[in-house]
C-alpha cells in the first residue's frame, strides 16, 4: 500500500488507535482514582464499567459544536487539531513488538521528543484565541511549561541514545541489556517528571489548574472539540509510556512475537498507572516551583546522567 | 474580669468617662456624644480593649444609635460604646483609624443605615449592588418588593 | 452589580514604563471562591497586584426578615446564615435570646450544645481542610475529608432529621433529647475519626508540594490580625492565642480540658494546621462531655411560644468554627425583634483579603481565599 491510500489508512488506524487507548485510558483513570478514592468508579455500562467512556464519547460528539462570539474564530477552531495532531504523529516510530515499528526511520528518537512539542503552539493558540483572560493565563502557563520541560526531557532521551549508538527506538529496545535501566535509572526518572509536565498532567496541570483558572486554555471548548483536547492528552500519555518502556524497559525485547507485545503493554500499563498515582495523590505545583524544578533540579538530574553513561561508555 | 471590677478599673484610669458607664443585662454600656466617639474609643484602646469586635447601628426613630462592641483580650471582657447620630444628616467619625477592622464594618453600615463616616478611606456599598436606592435597614424603608407582615402574626 | 470591568488598563511599572495590566475577574461561580465570592485581581504577569473582593451575591436581608418574625420562628432562619456550621448560628442565636429575656438552661441541654457544636466544628473543619486540598489541585484529600464530614452529617440527621439545616439548639434548651444508642455511636467512632484525621494529615501536609504550596503564603502578622478583628484560625495561625471557649469562657467549656493550638507563622500552612489539630481538641471534648453528661430535662420549663423578652440590648458570641460569632439584639418588649445584627466572623476574615493577597500569584489568591474559609451565606447575610 503505498501513495494516497496507504496514507489513509494508516491515519485511520492511527486515529483508531488513540481513539482506543483514550477510551481505554479515561476507563482506567476513573478506576485507578476510585481505588485512591475510597469510590468504584464506572461500574453501570459494560463489565466493571468499561463502555462508561464509549457512552460519554458518543455523548461529547453528539453535543453542539458551539463557538462562543468573543473568540477568533478560524484559530478557535483550528487549535484542538493543532494540539493533537503531534501527538498522533509521534505514535508512528514507537516500536510495539520485537521487530516491528510504524515507521522505522533511523532517527525516530529525535521525531519522538520533537514532534510532540509541536503542540504547544496548538495550546498557546486556543489559549489566546478564546479572548478571556482564564484562557490568556493558561495559554501562557502551558507554553512556558512545555518548553521547559522539553530540555531535561530530550537529555534523558539522549542518554539512551548514547547507551545504544543509535537514535532509531527499534536498535535501542533490542540491542537492550538489563542492567542498562539501574544504569539510566535517573533518566528514567527525568523522563517520567517531564513526560508528566509535557502533557500538563497532575501534580504539572497548571495550565488547566481548575481550581484556579477553571480549565485553562480549554475553558471555552466544549463537545467534540473538547473531546480532542481530552483525547490529545490520553493519546500522549499512552505514547509517552510505550516510548518509555520500550526505550528505558527493554520494551518488547526478550519475548517473541504476540508475548512482547504483551509485555511492552504491560510496562507502559506500569508507567500509566504511576502517572495516576501521582496525579491523584499529589496537590498542583505552582508556576514558578515548576520552573524550579525543571530548570534546577531535573536538567542537572539529565546532565548527571550523561556523564554517567559517558563513564561507562568506554567500558562496554 | 467581671463587670464591677471592670467599672473600677475604668473610673480609676479615665474619671470623666465615669458617669458614663452603666451596667445593662451584665454587659458595661458607656453612651457618649459621637463628637468624642472618637476620643472615647482611643481611650479604651488605650485601657486594653484592643479589638473591635462589632460595630453597628440601631434605627431609633429621631436618631440612629451606633453600637460598638469592644473586646479586651487581656481583661477577657467586652463593653458597648455607644452614641446616637441624628437621624438628619447622619454623619459620625470613622474608627479606621483606631481599627481597620472598623473598614468593611462601617462599609456595611453606610450601605444598610446611610450612616456617613468621616475619615474612612473607601466608603462604598457592600453588600448590595451600587446602584441601589435606599437603606433598607432603616424602619421607614419602602421597597415594591416588600412583602409585609399580616396581622396575624 | 454590573459585571463590565474593563480587562486591560494601563499602569506604571516599577522602573516608571508603563505596563499593560491584566484584570482577572475570579467568580461569582468559580470553582475555588467557596460560594459565590467574586475577586477582581489586577494582575502583572501572574502575580496579583490588587486584589478586590466584590460581596453580597448572596445577601437575603437576613437581619431585615428577622424584624418580622417572632423569636422563635427566627431559629430556622439563622441556620441559613453559616450554612456549613449551622449549629453556631442557632446557638449564638439562642444565647443572646436567653441573655434577654433571663431564660437558665438546664444542664444536659448544655452538654448537648456543645456535643454537637463540637462535632460541628470537626465537620465544617473537614470542609475546610478539605477545600484546601481541592484549591491545591489534591482532589483525593477532599474526598478524604468528606468522608469524616459524612459520618458527623449522618450523625446530626439521627438527631434532629436534617443534615445541614439543623435548628437543633432552640431558646432554652434544645428541640429533643439524642436517640438511644448515639452517644455509642460517637464514642465507636471517634478512634476511626482520629485515624482518618492523622491519615489526611499524612497524605496532605507530609507532601512536600503542599508544604510549599501553603507555606509563607498570605502570612498574616498578630498586630493586624487583632487590628482587622480577624477570630479563630486565622487569628490563632497568626499566634493571637484568643479562643473564646477559653479566654473568655461560656456554657460548661471549663469543665473540658482541651489545648487551644496556636500557630506561629500566620500563613495558609499555620491556619490550616491549627483547623485539623483543632479536630483533635474537639474529639477530646466530645468524649469529655458524653462522659459527664447526666439525664435531666432537656429544654427549660415554662418558655412561651411568643417570647416577648423586656426592651434592652443583649450581645453574646461563641467560638463558632469561623471565629467570635456574635448576635446583637435588641428588644422593643414586642414579640419580635427590633433589630438583628450577626457579628459574623467570615466577614471580618474576609475583609483581610486584600491585605494577604498582594504580591502573591493568581495561584496562591485561591490558596489565601480558601485558608479565611469564608462562608458567603454568613458574609452575605
Amino acid at each position: 500500500m503505498t501513495g494516497f491510500v496507504g496514507g489513509a489508512v494508516y491515519g485511520l488506524a492511527g486515529g483508531l488507535v488513540i481513539a482506543v487507548a483514550a477510551l481505554f485510558g479515561v476507563w482506567w483513570e476513573r478506576k485507578v482514582s476510585a481505588r485512591i478514592q475510597m469510590r468504584l468508579g464506572p461500574t453501570e455500562i459494560g463489565p466493571a464499567g468499561l463502555f462508561q467512556t464509549l457512552a460519554d464519547t458518543i455523548k461529547l460528539v453528539l453535543k453542539e459544536d458551539i463557538t462562543p462570539r468573543q473568540v477568533d474564530r478560524p484559530l478557535f477552531r483550528m487549535a484542538p487539531l493543532l494540539v493533537f495532531t503531534p501527538i498522533a504523529m509521534s505514535l508512528v516510530v514507537i516500536p510495539f513488538a520485537g521487530g516491528w515499528v510504524p515507521l522505522n526511520t533511523s532517527v525516530g528518537m529525535l521525531f519522538f521528543v520533537a514532534v510532540p512539542s509541536v503542540s504547544v503552539i496548538g495550546v498557546l493558540l486556543a489559549g489566546f484565541s478564546s479572548g478571556n483572560t482564564y484562557a490568556t493565563l493558561g495559554g501562557l502557563r502551558g507554553a512556558a511549561q512545555m518548553i521547559s520541560y522539553e530540555l531535561p526531557r530530550t537529555l534523558s532521551v539522549l542518554a539512551m541514545a548514547l547507551l545504544a549508538g543509535s537514535l532509531a527506538p527499534l536498535e535501542v529496545m533490542n540491542r537492550y541489556e538489563w542492567w542498562w535501566t539501574p544504569a539510566t535509572f535517573i533518566a528514567l526518572i527525568v523522563y517520567f517528571i517531564s513526560s508528566i509536565a509535557e502533557l500538563n498532567r497532575g501534580p504539572f496541570d497548571i495550565p488547566e489548574a481548575e481550581s484556579e483558572l477553571v480549565a485553562g486554555y480549554f475553558a471555552d471548548y466544549s463537545g467534540i472539540r473538547w473531546a480532542i483536547f481530552m483525547m490529545s492528552e490520553y493519546g500522549g500519555l499512552v505514547a509517552a509510556s510505550f516510548f518509555g518502556a520500550a526505550i528505558f524497559m527493554g520494551g518488547a525485547q526478550g519475548l517473541p512475537g504476540v508475548f512482547g507485545v504483551l509485555l511492552i503493554f504491560a510496562k507502559a500499563l506500569v508507567l500509566i498507572t504511576l502517572m495516576m498515582l501521582v496525579k491523584w495523590t499529589f496537590p498542583r505545583f505552582r508556576s514558578d516551583q515548576l520552573l524550579t524544578l525543571a530548570w534546577k533540579v531535573l536538567t542537572p538530574m539529565a546532565l548527571v546522567q550523561l556523564v554517567i553513561v559517558g563513564v561507562i561508555l568506554p567500558w562496554l | 474580669m467581671n463587670i464591677n471590677e471592670l467599672r473600677e478599673h475604668l473610673c480609676g484610669q479615665y474619671p470623666d468617662l465615669c458617669p458614663l458607664f452603666s451596667i445593662e443585662f451584665g454587659d458595661g454600656v458607656l453612651v457618649v456624644g459621637c463628637d468624642k466617639l472618637h476620643a472615647a474609643a482611643s481611650d479604651l484602646k488605650d485601657l486594653g480593649f484592643d479589638r473591635l469586635g462589632m460595630l453597628t447601628a440601631v434605627d431609633r426613630d429621631e436618631t440612629f444609635e451606633m453600637v460598638y462592641r469592644l473586646t479586651s483580650r487581656s481583661m477577657s471582657a467586652g463593653i458597648f460604646l455607644k452614641c446616637h447620630v441624628p437621624r438628619e444628616n447622619p454623619i459620625t467619625h470613622s474608627l479606621n483609624s483606631l481599627w481597620p477592622a472598623a473598614n468593611w464594618q462601617e462599609r456595611e453600615v453606610y450601605d444598610l443605615f446611610g450612616i456617613v463616616f468621616k475619615g474612612h478611606p473607601d466608603l462604598r456599598r457592600i453588600l448590595l449592588p451600587p446602584e441601589w436606592v435606599g437603606h433598607p435597614l432603616r424602619k421607614d424603608y419602602e421597597d415594591d418588593r416588600m412583602v409585609r407582615r399580616p396581622d396575624y402574626i | 452589580m454590573t459585571l463590565d470591568i474593563k480587562e486591560r488598563s494601563w499602569t506604571t511599572g516599577s522602573d516608571g514604563t508603563p505596563v499593560e495590566e491584566l484584570v482577572v475577574n475570579v467568580g461569582p461561580s468559580h470553582p475555588s471562591t467557596h460560594g459565590v465570592c467574586r475577586v477582581i485581581a489586577h494582575v502583572d504577569g501572574e502575580v496579583v497586584t490588587k486584589a478586590e473582593p466584590v460581596i453580597g451575591y448572596l445577601h437575603r436581608g437576613i437581619e431585615k426578615i428577622v424584624e418580622n418574625r417572632t423569636y422563635l420562628q427566627i431559629v430556622p432562619i439563622t441556620d441559613r446564615l453559616d450554612y456549613v456550621g449551622s449549629m453556631y448560628a442557632n446557638w449564638a442565636y439562642c444565647r443572646s435570646v436567653e441573655r434577654l429575656a433571663g431564660i437558665r438552661v438546664p444542664e444536659r441541654a448544655e452538654y448537648l450544645r456543645v456535643i454537637t457544636c463540637e462535632l460541628q466544628r470537626i465537620a465544617s473543619h473537614m470542609m475546610s481542610l478539605g477545600s484546601t486540598g481541592a484549591d491545591t489541585g489534591a482532589a483525593t484529600m477532599f474526598i478524604y475529608a468528606f468522608d469524616v464530614r459524612e459520618r458527623i452529617v449522618e450523625l446530626f440527621e439521627e438527631l434532629c432529621g436534617s443534615r445541614l439545616t439543623y435548628n437543633y439548639v432552640r431558646p432554652g434548651g434544645v428541640s429533643m433529647d439524642v436517640p438511644e444508642g448515639w452517644f455509642d455511636d460517637i464514642l465507636s467512632w471517634t478512634d476511626a475519626a482520629r485515624n482518618s484525621i492523622s491519615q489526611m494529615d499524612r497524605l496532605f501536609f507530609g507532601n512536600f508540594i503542599a508544604r510549599g504550596r501553603l507555606k509563607g503564603i498570605g502570612v498574616l502578622s498578630a498586630k493586624d490580625a487583632v487590628g482587622w478583628g480577624a477570630s479563630g484560625p486565622v487569628a490563632r495561625g497568626s499566634g493571637v492565642n484568643w479562643d473564646l471557649r477559653k479566654h473568655d469562657t461560656y456554657s460548661v467549656y471549663p469543665r473540658f480540658d482541651f489545648d487551644v493550638p496556636v500557630g506561629s507563622n500566620g500563613d495558609a500552612y499555620d491556619r490550616a494546621r491549627c483547623r485539623l489539630f483543632e479536630c483533635y481538641e474537639s474529639l477530646r471534648i466530645v468524649e469529655q462531655a458524653i462522659e459527664q453528661i447526666e439525664p435531666g430535662p432537656f429544654k427549660a420549663d415554662g418558655i412561651p411560644r411568643l417570647l416577648a423578652p423586656r426592651p434592652g440590648d443583649a450581645y453574646d458570641h461563641i467560638e463558632s468554627a469561623r471565629g467570635s460569632l456574635g448576635i446583637y439584639l435588641v428588644s422593643d418588649g414586642s414579640p419580635r425583634p427590633y433589630r438583628m445584627k450577626v457579628r459574623s466572623p467570615a466577614f471580618c476574615n474576609l475583609a483581610l483579603l486584600p491585605l494577604l493577597a498582594e504580591g502573591h500569584t493568581l495561584s496562591d489568591l485561591v490558596i489565601v481565599l480558601g485558608s479565611l474559609d469564608p462562608v458567603f451565606g454568613e458574609v452575605d447575610r
